[in-house]
């Protein structure tokens, strides 16, 4: 049985979650609700004239295709983040769980990236993967006569932002999936090998479902991080282009809002991502969910 | 600890009321973009204005960036808090005309009671600023053009006599010219280009007095729409592409760094970008020689145009008092001085905005001295700016150049043919400028 215990006032309670009421009143609903609001408005920015619109900006939104294609590019880019860094996250952890020697050094390098911000990374990786002066693209386009150019063709500044995004969220990956590793009772997995079964057999009957829990978490992290933190990574290598592939929608939403002062258009593709974010989440835990296997 | 008290409150009572009972100075705040060695030029003129005299003070403060300036400028405003002085990138300039939240600069000084002689201004930057009927409604800055830059010790080897810094070479001339340095393996490509909106569209247009957009350019009604889908701009983008093909032109990326990187590296022989690219590259070349020379032109335009600026300018917001407003005036007043403006020239590269300072500078023999700084300025004079040379007032005009670079883009990668993207750039931009119109109406 679980212990319960209770207050003794009634609104003592009330008082205790007052603050973080408050606190997500201000700094989460409030704007979230300015925000809808203004997405009905064509405003000027100084806000000396603002018409109300009804659905202008979203009719002028979904009637442009490159919004639509922007909606496309930024799914697939967050599946491809969210696949690339989990799996090499959990990789690395199963590998890094085995290392016998210097664990604490290796466990420690290993999570180093992740303290790297975005911008930085995206700077990184453009060292390396520009084709004018980046060390491994020359190499590559010497070696194998390819014709490596993310200034230039979509496809390659899409693989160049994936790898750099994926980098440091790999870190972040990693430390996750060590912990729940270190979670997973060894006498089980003992008692597998005694019973005759493979490593890998091992890996999938014990320590991957074991691993759920975690696995569903990070996917909804990872799915929000793409989303949203890369934007650093975006706005130091490619600035959304070439010719737009890689223009993912808070991208987007700075560039019509912040730069270009649109604030209704920028202001309904807050809700529209706002919106897209909330319908992803909410499927990964309706049908993932069901799934994941809490305890042992 | 009775004189103590008094002190305090003496104190108290200049802090509340300062302009009444301290005779203390006037504050003039004024908000800019300038950082680095660009903010300590800005800090030295701002110090020698308050030298100057004792009635107004300015205080200059880096906000960031263009956009973060603009904006910080935008939230001040809403939340009554605005400084006297915003510094504005050009692209914004229908933004802040049409907001209703500015003092036109010409209205300004002559009600501070300065009688300004606008006609000893430099035309090709005034215009950029002035509304349908010739009234400044921004102090002009920092104002550059674009011009070609060119990497002399390949021409050499390649037996290219060296350009003129003030007769503009044809593009014939300069396919010829990239296609020897090519094909003779002197180059790995021939010309990259800088901010190529910029530079290939808004700057070709107005050489070539080519409408950039209806009711001449945007300036004469918010029911503009663009027009660079015109035959003469076609086949310019169409003569680039073609070059894509031999390597006479490279794409090097939407900004300046990648394109700026590409000449440095001895990548490319010829880099068309802003004036301001002359003390970058004074800093950064070491291993060759390099000059520069007038945009190129087509044959068919006997007289070019002059090319249009880029940049910032000042903006005097609503809501102080004329007292501040006379501040104001005086210190715009101080900073078109010929001594200001040669230092600002000198220091930055960016043009002096009067005649004045300019022959200053020429008599002084400045121009003779630095020939590279006098390309700019004798491309921006060549001509009297006509209504399409004049500039641009579109409103979203960020928004217009980044769909302008997304178009050009999918040409260079072969996504597109270069009639296709630039009819859908309009189709795209018009959208734009309908939203924006919409707004204001």
């Amino acid at each position: 049985m679980i212990k319960r215990s209770t207050f003794k006032s009634g609104y003592l309670p009330y008082l205790l979650i007052l603050p973080q009421i408050l606190i997500t009143l201000t700094f989460f609903y409030w704007p979230a609700l300015q925000g809808l609001s203004q997405s009905f408005f064509l405003s000027d920015p100084f806000g000396r004239s603002s018409k109300f619109v009804w659905f202008y900006n979203y009719i002028e939104l979904f009637t442009d295709p490159l919004y639509l294609k922007s909606i496309v590019t930024t799914i697939t880019f967050s599946i491809a983040v969210a696949t690339v860094s989990i799996t090499l996250g959990l990789f690395i952890a199963t590998m890094a769980n085995r290392a016998l020697r210097a664990t604490a050094l290796v466990r420690t390098l290993l999570i180093w990236p992740y303290a790297v911000a975005p911008a930085i990374s995206g700077i990184l990786w453009l060292f390396l993967l520009h084709p004018s002066y980046g060390i491994v693209a020359l190499t590559i386009n010497n070696w194998f006569g390819t014709e490596w150019n993310p200034v230039l063709y979509g496809k390659d500044a899409m693989i160049m932002i994936t790898m750099a995004s994926s980098w440091k969220q790999i870190s972040y990956n990693f430390v996750f999936f060590m912990a729940g590793l270190q979670a997973i009772p060894k006498s089980l997995i003992e008692a597998a090998a005694i019973d005759g079964a493979s490593p890998f057999k091992r890996f999938w009957a014990i320590t991957f479902p074991l691993l759920t829990p975690t696995f569903f978490f990070l996917s909804v992290m990872n799915i929000i991080y793409s989303f949203f933190e890369t934007f650093g990574v975006i706005h130091t290598v490619t600035q959304g282009g070439p010719g737009g592939s890689t223009n993912i929608l808070v991208y987007k939403v700075y560039q019509d809002g912040f730069v270009g002062l649109n604030l209704g258009s920028s202001a309904a593709q807050s809700v529209v991502l706002m919106s897209l974010i909330i319908l992803i989440t909410f499927l990964q835990f309706r049908y993932v969910e069901k799934k994941v296997q809490y305890t042992g | 600890m009775k004189l103590k008290h008094l002190v305090v409150i003496a104190v108290g009572v200049c802090l509340a009321l300062p302009a009444a009972v301290c005779a203390e100075p006037v504050t003039i705040n004024w908000w800019h973009a300038m950082r680095s060695a660009r903010g300590k030029v800005v800090d030295t003129m701002i110090k020698s204005f308050n030298d100057s005299q004792s009635e107004y003070v300015v205080v200059g403060t880096n906000k960031g960036n263009y956009d973060e300036v603009m904006n910080a400028g935008v939230a001040a405003f809403r939340a009554k808090k605005q400084p006297h002085l915003l510094q504005v990138f050009e692209v914004g300039t229908q933004t802040m005309m049409q907001s209703g939240a500015i003092y036109p600069v010409y209205e300004l000084m002559s009600k501070a009671g300065f009688d300004i002689d606008w006609s000893n201004y430099l035309q090709a930057v005034l215009s950029y600023y002035m509304d349908a009927d010739g009234n400044l409604m921004s102090m002009p800055f920092n104002s550059s053009t674009p011009i070609m830059y060119y990497n002399v010790s390949m021409f050499e080897k390649a037996g290219i006599e060296p350009l003129s810094k003030t007769e503009a070479i044809t593009w014939d001339k300069l396919g010829e010219i990239t296609k020897k340095l090519v094909s003779e393996g002197i180059a790995p490509a021939g010309m990259v280009t800088a901010w190529q909106s910029w530079t290939q569209l808004e700057n070709y247009s107005a050489i070539h007095n080519t409408p950039f957009a209806s009711k001449a350019n945007g300036y004469e009604g918010l029911d503009t729409e663009l027009m660079i889908n015109n035959p003469l701009v076609i086949s310019h983008i169409e003569r680039l592409k073609e070059w894509t093909k031999d390597k006479r032109f490279m794409y090097g990326g939407q900004k300046y760094q990648g394109p700026k990187a590409e000449f440095i590296a001895q990548n490319a022989a010829v880099y068309i970008d802003s004036v301001s690219g002359i003390a970058k590259l004074k800093k950064a070349v070491s291993d060759f020689k390099w000059d520069a020379a007038p945009l190129p032109v087509e044959a068919s335009m006997k007289k070019p145009q002059n090319s249009i600026i880029g940049g910032a300018s000042l903006w005097v917001l609503n809501g102080h008092s004329d007292k501040e407003y006379k501040g104001v005036a005086t210190f715009l007043k101080f900073l078109a001085s010929n001594e200001m403006q040669s230092y600002w020239h000198k220091e930055t590269g960016y043009f002096p905005i009067t005649m004045n300072a300019y022959n200053d500078l020429k008599a002084k023999g400045y121009f003779k001295e630095n020939p590279l700084q006098a390309v700019g300025i004798d491309q921006l004079n060549r001509a009297v700016p006509t209504k399409i040379s004049r500039g641009l007032r579109l409103g979203y005009f960020v928004q217009i150049r980044n769909i302008i670079n997304e178009e050009l883009e999918l040409v260079w990668n072969g996504k597109k043919t270069p009639k296709e993207a630039l009819d859908n750039a309009v189709k795209r931009s018009n959208v734009q400028l309908r939203t924006f119109e919409k707004t204001y109406e």
